[in-house]
């Protein structure tokens, strides 16, 4: 080990041993004092170019390539260079190694901080929290990305690039109803897919035999109606997963297509619990970056001109503006996760009457990191919340609660406020913005009409009167009809099943047969 | 646990070329509108310089299920002074932020940034300047044989012999070698002179001869040889003829109609050829090569015969370029004055000597300031090339009277044509 009161750096500049002597300061603290369980770490150093190009791409290395991605691209360069926005210190992503991609212009206190911040804290939070654990499969991502880069050019060699670009669009569309939300399936290894894929083609290219297509096909089975519920058993029916369900039942795709909506799904399912989490894994990473910046800075590693540069920038990054400030976007990720992390240190190892009363399972516990480690693993944003939002965050934060009723002529009510009244139904509301089931619109898929003219026909449960936008819908449902080939219908149904509208659409393009 | 760090800033950038491309691609018919309406609106000699556009977001949108309306409930931070049951108006203040966030932008453009090349390619790329196919052949670069000064190497073929002998002469004068002169002078004395003398003459004419021996009269470091350089010969190189009425009934604003229409073409030409030479003629009723400077700004008054350009522009292209060699196009822009007279050797000297010679013939007929193009009278001018275009004549007419009317004109006179289709 080397010497603890020696300065790591002096000044701004940076070389690869300063940051090879960060890494190693940083992983001491980590390891020995917060007890930090990380994946080994990659620490890639990019260009503010490549950073563009990586938020093109969902922040991922490698990506298969489709328009949308340029598109966002040409937004955010254009954004960029007007000033409009900075780029981020860093991009993490959960994979094994993790990889951190710091940018150059970075100056050593900020690649101090962006270490400590990605490399630790992101890290950490992916290998041990629960969703990630049960949704994402860090030793597979990166090959499974090469393996989908591979498949969507060899499809667009083999198909052309349009049929490729329009399955492509039409999964991207139902992107965010392409999730499984409940466990239960087995755990997905992106290894194995890539092998199945692979596989599978072989077994098509081997066992392809033109004479089968002449052999005469016997006579039709006996049109016996199934019964509902037996037809919806055999369908897997409701299903929420659209994309699962069109992999598995669209009647008119071609395998290779089928692929496509698989690779989408699963993309969007290894995201899944990023969107979950995001005031956590904010909050944890901005919690260990404060904790190792502090102790370096205790230590004697980190001049006080360093230390307060880095403070400059922690109070940017945990700045919440409030309701009525010009810069106000919701909450910030940063500000709520890391007050929540500070806010259960202090409950832990220092609580008040209150606290006690309201935590009695942590209040006064001794150990912080011991809490927060096990909070860590164990919750996602909503659950997070709603258990663990105190009265004195809520009271500091000076939470209220707006309820916006059109039909209440006078206005927005404001229907809770920091008070005794108040604390609970202001953190279930708060939890509930943070629920994914609350977040993206409940639409299923809930009968096909088999006997009929198999149209497929879905169902969105609305909640609190939220409709879907009707051009939007029609533009999704179409790319979901070319997919289907038969036509599609949407009814919109309230808590009461009363049906307030019904969508329909006919597929503009039959889906390309191999 | 080793930490591996990796130095990125090496590896090749723009990964997201492909996907741009692609994009622009896809968006290419609403690229190509917003650039157009970007090039009316902007200064034409920044045509080229690329830069922000917007294009509608039809058709390029990733929809998705959103939902909208129905009662809403936010918890936000910051109370100051509000208690429960407080109903706050929706206009006001603290109801228009509440609107929440990541609820449709409602961004109805897109703006993005195109490089100067894309914003040039899309702005030229349905365009193609007519009857190039004739000459496509043309446009493969030979390889031509350039002087290219001097060197101190090469074949004896090339020795230049004035530079070498130059050289040479330079240097025995600075080695002060003894002129055969003085050596001539020295042995004539020698012949009658007395005997002392005599080998003190001897002696001298030695040392003169063992100098002459020693600086040669041409030595290697003399030589030169003449130096060529192979240089792609553009074979497609281009000359336009600008012909401008500039008589008195021409005001600045035609001409500053027509200095646009130039520029145009101008722009087109040199990207299509690597080289490209400009001629500029102004007539009354003389007519005469000017620079540009002149041909624009400078004063000039009398009558209006068109036939003077037409042959200036002849002798030009017969003494400096051959048609052979050059792709010749000429753009003639007038108010479309002309005396009578004129028109029987206006159209003998286009049909028999201009047009055969020319890659394209275009007429613009600029109009007044407030003038409503489709109100332009015919003038003579215009009545005589209409005539010409029915009897099959390849020239292009158009009229103009505003700013704003070039662009449209001009991608119409330069728009793909069937082979046969003239332009209207």
């Amino acid at each position: 080990m080397t010497a603890t009161d020696q300065l790591l750096f002096d000044g701004a500049d940076w070389d690869f041993r300063t940051l090879q002597r960060i890494c190693d300061a940083c992983e001491d603290i980590a390891r020995t004092e917060l007890g930090l369980n990380v994946y080994p770490n990659q620490i890639e150093v990019i260009t503010a170019e490549q950073m563009l190009d990586a938020y093109s791409s969902v922040g991922m290395p490698l990506f298969y390539k489709h328009w949308s991605f340029g598109k966002h691209f040409a937004y955010q360069e254009a954004s960029y260079r007007k000033g409009l926005m900075g780029l981020a210190y860093e991009i993490v992503i959960n994979s094994s190694p993790c990889i951190s991609y710091l940018m150059e212009e970075n100056t050593a206190t900020m690649q101090t901080l962006v270490i400590a911040h990605a490399a630790f804290g992101h890290n950490h939070f992916f290998k041990n929290n629960y969703l990630f654990k049960q949704w994402t499969d860090a030793d597979g991502i990166l090959d499974y990305l090469e393996f989908a880069k591979s498949y969507v050019t060899q499809c667009e060699e083999r198909h052309g690039r349009q049929a490729v670009e329009q399955t492509l669009d039409a999964a991207h569309a139902l992107m965010s109803h392409g999730i499984d939300r409940y466990a239960g399936k087995k755990k997905l290894d992106l290894r194995a897919e890539e092998k199945r894929a692979g596989q599978r083609r072989l077994h098509e290219e081997g066992a392809f035999n033109d004479l089968w297509r002449t052999v005469p096909a016997g006579p039709v089975k006996s049109g016996t109606v199934l019964s509902v519920e037996r037809r919806r058993k055999l369908l897997g029916l409701p299903q929420e997963n659209l994309l699962y369900f069109l992999e598995k039942s669209a009647p008119r795709l071609a395998p290779w297509q089928r692929e496509l909506l698989r690779i989408v799904r699963h993309i969007a399912q290894y995201f899944y619990p990023q969107s979950q989490t995001k005031v956590m894994n904010e909050g944890t990473a901005t919690y260990v970056h404060y904790r190792i910046m502090n102790r370096l800075h205790e230590q004697g590693r980190l001049s006080d001109g360093n230390f307060l540069e880095f403070l400059q920038s922690h109070t940017n990054v945990v700045f919440q503006p409030d309701f009525d400030h010009r810069g106000f976007s919701g909450f910030n990720p940063y500000a709520l996760g890391f007050a929540m992390m500070q806010d259960i240190e202090r409950i832990v190892t220092n609580p008040e009457q209150e606290d006690r009363e309201w935590f009695p399972d942590i209040a006064g516990r001794g150990d912080a990191m011991a809490v927060l480690r096990d909070t860590w693993a164990n919750y996602r944003d909503e659950s997070f919340i709603s258990q663990f939002l105190s009265p004195r965050l809520m009271r500091h934060l000076r939470l209220f609660h707006l309820h916006d009723d059109p039909a209440q002529e006078e206005g927005i009510r404001v229907d809770a406020i920091h008070d005794e009244r108040g604390y609970r139904r202001l953190r279930r509301e708060l939890a509930r913005q943070y629920d994914v089931g609350f977040i993206d619109a409940n639409i299923e898929v809930v009968d096909v009409d088999l006997a009929g003219d198999r149209r497929l026909m879905l169902r969105h449960t609305v909640v609190k009167g939220a409709r879907l936008n009707e051009a939007d819908a029609a533009h999704v449902l179409q790319h979901l009809a070319n997919l289907w080939s038969y036509d599609v219908s949407l009814v919109e149904v309230d808590e009461a099943d009363v049906v307030l509208k019904e969508h329909k659409t006919t597929p503009r393009t039959v889906a390309a047969v191999a | 646990m080793a930490i591996h760090i990796v130095d990125r800033r090496l590896n090749p950038g723009s990964k997201s070329l492909e996907n741009r491309q692609r994009f622009l691609r896809r968006a290419k018919a609403l690229v190509q509108g917003a650039v157009k309406k970007s090039s009316q609106e902007r200064d034409i000699k920044d045509v080229l310089e690329g830069g922000e556009i917007s294009i509608p977001l039809d058709g390029m949108n990733e929809p998705r299920f959103r939902r909208e309306g129905g009662t809403r409930d936010m918890v936000v931070p910051g109370n100051k002074k509000f208690v429960e049951g407080d109903m706050l108006p929706r206009s006001g203040q603290g109801s228009g932020k509440s609107n929440g966030p990541g609820e449709g932008d409602g961004e109805d453009g897109f703006r993005f940034v195109l490089s100067r090349d894309e914003f040039v390619d899309l702005f030229l790329d349905d365009l193609e300047l007519p009857d190039l196919a004739k000459r496509k052949l043309a446009e493969v670069e030979s390889e031509g044989i350039h002087r290219a000064g001097y060197t101190t190497s090469g074949s004896p073929a090339n020795i230049s012999v004035s530079r070498t002998v130059g050289r040479a002469m330079a240097r025995r004068v600075a080695l002060r070698r003894p002129r055969p002169e003085a050596l001539a002078a020295l042995e004539a004395e020698l012949a009658d002179c007395s005997e002392a003398r005599r080998a003190e003459i001897e002696a001298e004419i030695e040392v003169l001869k063992a100098r002459i021996r020693k600086i040669p009269f041409i030595d290697p470091i003399d030589i030169r040889y003449r130096r060529f350089e192979t240089v792609p010969k553009p074979a497609a190189q281009a000359v336009m003829f600008c012909l401008m009425d500039v008589s008195g009934s021409m005001t600045e604003h035609m001409k500053d109609l027509a200095k646009r229409f130039y520029m145009l073409l101008y722009v087109f030409l040199k990207r299509r050829y690597r080289h490209v030479e400009i001629v500029f003629i102004r007539h009354t009723d003389k007519a005469e090569e000017v620079d540009e400077e002149t041909f624009f700004r400078g004063p000039a008054s009398g009558g209006t015969l068109v036939s003077s350009a037409l042959q200036v522009m002849h002798d030009i292209v017969r003494s400096r370029f051959r048609p052979a060699d050059w792709n010749i196009y000429a753009a003639q822009a007038s108010d479309g004055d002309n005396s009578s007279s004129d028109s029987e050797l206006v159209a003998r000297l286009l049909t028999d000597l201009i047009l055969p010679a020319s890659q394209f013939y275009a007429y613009l007929e600029v109009g007044q300031d407030n003038g409503l193009t489709f109100d332009m009278p015919d003038s003579s001018l215009w009545t005589l090339y209409e005539r010409l275009r029915a009897d099959g004549a390849p020239l292009s007419a158009r009229k103009v009277s505003e700013r704003n009317e070039i662009f449209p004109v001009f991608h119409d006179l330069f728009k793909r044509r069937g082979k046969q289709e003239r332009v209207a």
